[in-house]
């Protein structure tokens, strides 16, 4: 056994005449080249993606703790966790927070609903509905959801003829209720995309066996189903939240950057609307981004391990 | 996040397909009865949030300025100011994309599959990392680090394209490579004496052809709905155009080219999700499931 393995990774060596041109250099530079492949084969992509990837990310940090004028400094660290900055960062957590909560909920109940509704072509509607939506921010949702609730929108004039004024609510599309408002159209989704598999794997004889031991529905809910559910409920609010965290296009598009939130900043900042002496805060407002989304991935990829227990 | 972010959502689809339903077979009618009502509310409301939207803006865009039913906003889109030069640039980064995408991606996941399997765990958190690291971070990170000659070619923007693209091109290749028997097919291709080459273009492509397809698809959704980037690197894509056209003119126009790019995505994106579950299926008949 070990002298065919030796053979097997050495054939130039351990047996001498199997391979006939031994010793000569085109043998040689054969040889270099087949222990190389896998690093030629491979090396595009991980240049490609250390470019890509890599660079951007590694000037982030580096200008992140670096004045205007060069050299090391806490400066723009120290600018955007005070006043209008930190308010932004508030603002996405916030954003992220509550639009992981609200849809994170109601994503459980509608997926629930499709799943136990017996209907073929529902499922079917809703898994690529869900699919599509999911993938769906961007400017388009700007553009449907001031059809609908902008000042001339068609739910505002039906609303209205029946005596109810948004307004009044404190409610307009522009701002940060609206933008929470029209972010639920692509959450909703990804959260049923998350959670279906995992209401999937609650076993029926679960409940037959909780109910045959005399346990009510609220019973079976709160000590089989929700625990059993709950990895995968925290899964899929912690990946809504750095989703809404992280969005850019439909709130810059909405509000037309005026509404304080840490992407939308970035984005002002690219665009010229900086302080003297701010110059490079863009970046350190990316690194802080940087660093809540990573926490965000850690706590998921924990939460997921623990969520695959049940999913057999 | 920018379009197509759910976190490799297509997969997810795929899986719902396969779950069995749950059927509680003890349920009581009374209970039953219960059910049917909260659900019927629960799928009303969905239905409501998700269609009038999508209604509004349809509405919206064939109206003319008086509020009559009328075409007019379609029949003025093709020749609205830097429509067309929009078009042919959003036309050329998606080729771009595509042909580096495909280019970079196919060889480096047959690789990795027939040759460096211990390398795949590798190659799947490296593909997701574009979804943890949003594009409004890689965007400022590039327009920092890279020289002006790249920053002046619109084409620095295909390249990110091809990083944002990652995710869901990467995982489309690695299940369509999944689902074939890579090892006995590149095992008989080279005893009949194909090289690696000749292994890769006859015998593996045709086998993936539709996971090669459904990445091809999402890419070209990816790069046609894509705002932030493009916007920040003032490249006047469609998207940006819509957005940069809305605030200068106060016609339809804008919401009828949005509802096209919509409907456009929304057609192209249902075709790879029902392809992918036509796929499924087909494999899953093959195996004699």
């Amino acid at each position: 056994m070990s002298k065919s393995e030796v053979a097997a990774s050495d054939p130039g060596t351990s047996v001498p005449g199997s391979d006939a041109t031994t010793g000569h250099p085109s043998s040689l530079l054969r040889r270099v080249l087949r222990k190389s492949e896998p690093a030629i084969a491979i090396a595009p992509f991980l240049i490609y993606t250390f470019l890509g990837l890599g660079v951007p990310s590694l000037a982030v940090i580096y200008y992140a703790f670096h004045g205007n004028k060069g050299g090391w400094t806490w400066h723009n660290i120290h600018l955007v966790t005070h006043g209008i900055f930190l308010i932004g960062f508030e603002n996405s957590f916030k954003l992220g927070l509550i639009s992981a909560i609200v849809p994170g909920i109601l994503g459980v109940f509608l997926a629930y609903a499709i799943q136990t509704s017996n209907s073929n072509v529902l499922r079917r509607l809703t898994s690529t509905g869900a699919g599509v939506l999911a993938n769906f921010g961007g400017i388009n949702l700007t553009f449907m959801f001031l059809a609908t609730l902008g000042s001339t929108g068609i739910l505002t004039y039906w609303l209205r003829d029946v005596g109810i004024n948004l307004a009044n609510f404190g409610f307009t599309i522009t701002t940060f209720s609206g933008v929470l408002f029209v972010y639920m159209y692509f959450q909703l989704p990804l959260m049923v995309l998350v959670i279906t598999p995992a209401l999937g794997g609650l076993r029926p004889s679960w409940r037959e066996a909780a109910e045959n031991m005399g346990a009510s529905s609220w019973r079976y809910w709160r000590h089989v189903g929700i625990p059993v559910l709950m990895p995968s409920i925290l899964g899929g609010m912690l990946l809504l939240f750095g989703s809404a965290f992280a969005a850019y296009a439909t709130a810059a598009s909405l509000t037309l950057g005026i509404i304080a939130l840490s992407p939308i900043q970035i984005g002002n900042f690219l665009n010229g609307n900086v302080i003297a002496g701010q110059t490079h805060v863009g970046y350190a407002i990316a690194l802080g981004m940087l660093v809540i989304l990573s926490i965000t991935m850690i706590f998921y990829s924990l939460v997921r391990k623990r969520a695959s227990k049940w999913l057999r | 996040m920018a379009p197509l972010s759910g976190a490799g959502s297509l997969y997810e689809v795929s899986e719902i397909q396969n779950e069995t339903v749950p059927e509680f077979s003890t349920g009581s009618t009374k209970r039953r009865r219960h059910f049917r009502w909260w659900r019927l509310v629960v799928l009303a409301l969905a239905g409501a949030y998700f269609l009038i939207p999508l209604y509004a803006g349809i509405k919206f865009s064939l109206q003319n300025a008086e509020g009559h039913f009328s075409f007019q906003a379609y029949d003025k889109l093709p020749g609205a100011p830097g429509f067309s030069a929009a078009l042919t640039l959003s036309l050329k980064l998606a080729v771009a994309t595509m042909v580096v995408s495909t280019l970079l991606m196919v060889p480096t996941a047959i690789y990795v599959h027939v040759r460096l399997p211990q390398l795949r765990r590798v190659l799947d958190v490296v593909t997701v990392l574009p979804i943890v690291i949003p594009p409004i971070v890689l965007i400022i990170g590039v327009l920092g680090a890279y020289p002006l000659w790249a920053k002046a070619s619109p084409y620095l923007l295909s390249f990110m394209y091809v990083i944002l693209a990652m995710p869901f091109v990467y995982r489309s290749l690695d299940a369509g490579l999944g689902a074939i028997d890579l090892k006995t097919l590149t095992e008989a291709s080279r005893s009949l004496g194909g090289n690696w080459l000749k292994t890769m273009w006859r015998v593996i492509l045709p086998n993936i052809r539709p996971a090669l397809l459904s990445a091809t698809v999402l890419t070209l959704a990816l790069v046609f709905g894509e705002y932030t980037m493009a916007s920040l690197d003032l490249w006047q894509t469609i998207p940006v155009w819509i957005v940069q056209f809305s605030i200068s003119s106060d016609g339809n126009i804008q919401v009828a080219a949005s509802m096209m790019l919509l409907v456009g995505t929304w057609v192209l994106l249902v075709a790879v999700v029902s392809l992918d579950r036509s796929g499924s299926r087909r494999t899953r008949r093959r195996m004699g499931e």
